[in-house]
């Protein structure tokens, strides 16, 4: 049976659409269910200011839901569009939107989630820090929305821009890889930016007085956190706007997917694993400020040489790219 | 497009290629960071052996970055010379 290359255009956006908003409730709903365990701790431990906790619960899983309802723009997005031009580019694109902003949402998702939480328990620990601690929460959570809201970027121009004067081959192995790249890294990056935001909300809680440097700590930790999905989003863009000589090889092709996957999966670890090294040396900068430089030279030192996995494996996309 | 031996051989290399390097980062990156983490903590607690916790730190973490070079060298071996 044949079926024409317009059917095969609407088939990957409706893929794209289930993977985007199936992939990305999985990170929001964890997230939110850890804000919600998190705020019946605290409330069974004040229950004098529920209103308060309740509040505030509701506000830090309004962030964490943000990642989700991105998925659910770019699904829906997805499925009522009309797609003019229509080739195997053009079915690349769009699975690799649906793909990008899917895998994007999870870390967001979970990682929005702590802070939320934790600001729950500090305001049952310290009602009179409630203001410091919202905006302390906000500020951590904005941040590690920032991996989704990049998938997102990646997701529209994948959708919106035309790519149909590019030559068939390589170019749709590269659109998909571009949306592997972003996606994918930025799980690690979300998850590894709220687990230091987690981290700096029950410090300040737990320390009021130190607040001022707990948030500049966690500023640092999480910027360096986030260095894999900006790699992701590097590869991305790379891989989306050089133009490649037409190629019949399957060579070409799987050289320019694999860069996507390879910067992609790469980040996922150090990107985690710079967040568990922020958390740490946010509560202990909470707990004993005076040593403040020392934790912040030792986290910094800590997460650079984990960051060298992340750039291994850029220069292994970079060389699949430009090299091959 | 008709697919030759050589050519699928080619595209199974470099996909190897960035699947060894990317899935082999994933480990020594989460491993390091626990190991930061955790020296973190330890200079929290007792600040006057920072110098010997950083260098304990160091060779913890190199020693877990091995995986991720064994996975370069791969990636490497995969793409320029097999």
């Amino acid at each position: 049976m044949a079926i024409e290359i317009e059917s095969w255009v609407k088939v990957a956006a409706f893929v794209g659409a289930g993977l985007s908003m199936g992939l990305g409730a999985i990170g929001a709903a964890i997230g939110e269910g850890f804000a919600a365990a998190k705020a019946n701790a605290a409330i069974s431990r004040n229950p004098g200011i529920s209103g308060d906790i309740f509040k505030l619960m509701l506000v830090g899983q309004a962030v964490a839901e943000t990642a989700a309802i991105f998925s659910l723009v770019i699904g829906i997005i997805l499925l009522f569009s009309n797609y003019s031009t229509a080739s195997i580019i053009s079915m690349a694109a769009l699975l690799g939107a649906g793909l990008c902003m899917g895998f994007g949402a999870i870390g967001s998702g979970v990682g929005s989630g702590y802070p939320a939480g934790e600001a729950c328990k500090g305001v049952a620990r310290q009602p009179e820090m409630r203001g410091r601690l919202t905006t302390n929460m906000l500020i951590g959570s904005a941040v590690s929305q920032t991996p989704a809201i990049f998938s997102m970027v990646v997701a529209f121009m994948l959708m919106f821009l035309n790519f149909s004067g590019a030559p068939l081959h390589p170019t749709s192995a590269a659109l998909l890889g571009a949306g592997l790249a972003t996606g994918l890294a930025s799980i690690g990056s979300g998850l590894g930016s709220g687990l230091a935001a987690g981290a700096s909300c029950e410090g300040s809680a737990r320390q009021p007085l130190n607040v001022g440097n707990i948030t500049v700590i966690m500023l640092v930790g999480q910027a360096v956190s986030q260095t894999p999905s900006i790699f992701g989003l590097l590869i991305s863009f790379v891989l989306m706007f050089k133009t490649y000589p037409s190629s019949e090889l399957l060579g070409a092709s799987m050289a320019l997917l694999s860069a996507g996957l390879c910067t992609g999966f790469g980040g996922i670890g150090p990107g985690v694993g710079n967040g568990m090294t922020a958390q740490s040396a946010v509560t202990w900068v909470a707990r004993n400020v005076r040593q403040e430089s020392v934790l912040m030279r030792s986290m910094l030192v800590g997460q650079a040489v984990s960051q060298s996995t992340a750039i291994y494996a850029m220069v292994i996309s970079l060389a699949l790219i430009f090299l091959i | 497009m008709a697919i030759e031996g050589i050519d699928l051989i080619k595209a199974a290399s470099y996909l190897g290629a960035g699947l060894a390097m990317g899935l082999g980062a994933i480990g020594p990156g989460l491993g390091e960071g626990m190991v930061g983490a955790k020296a973190c903590e330890a200079i929290g607690k007792n600040p006057g052996e920072a110098g010997l916790l950083t260098r304990t730190m160091l060779v913890g973490q190199a020693v877990s970055e091995s995986t991720g070079i064994y996975s370069l060298v791969i990636a490497l071996l995969l793409l320029f010379v097999v």
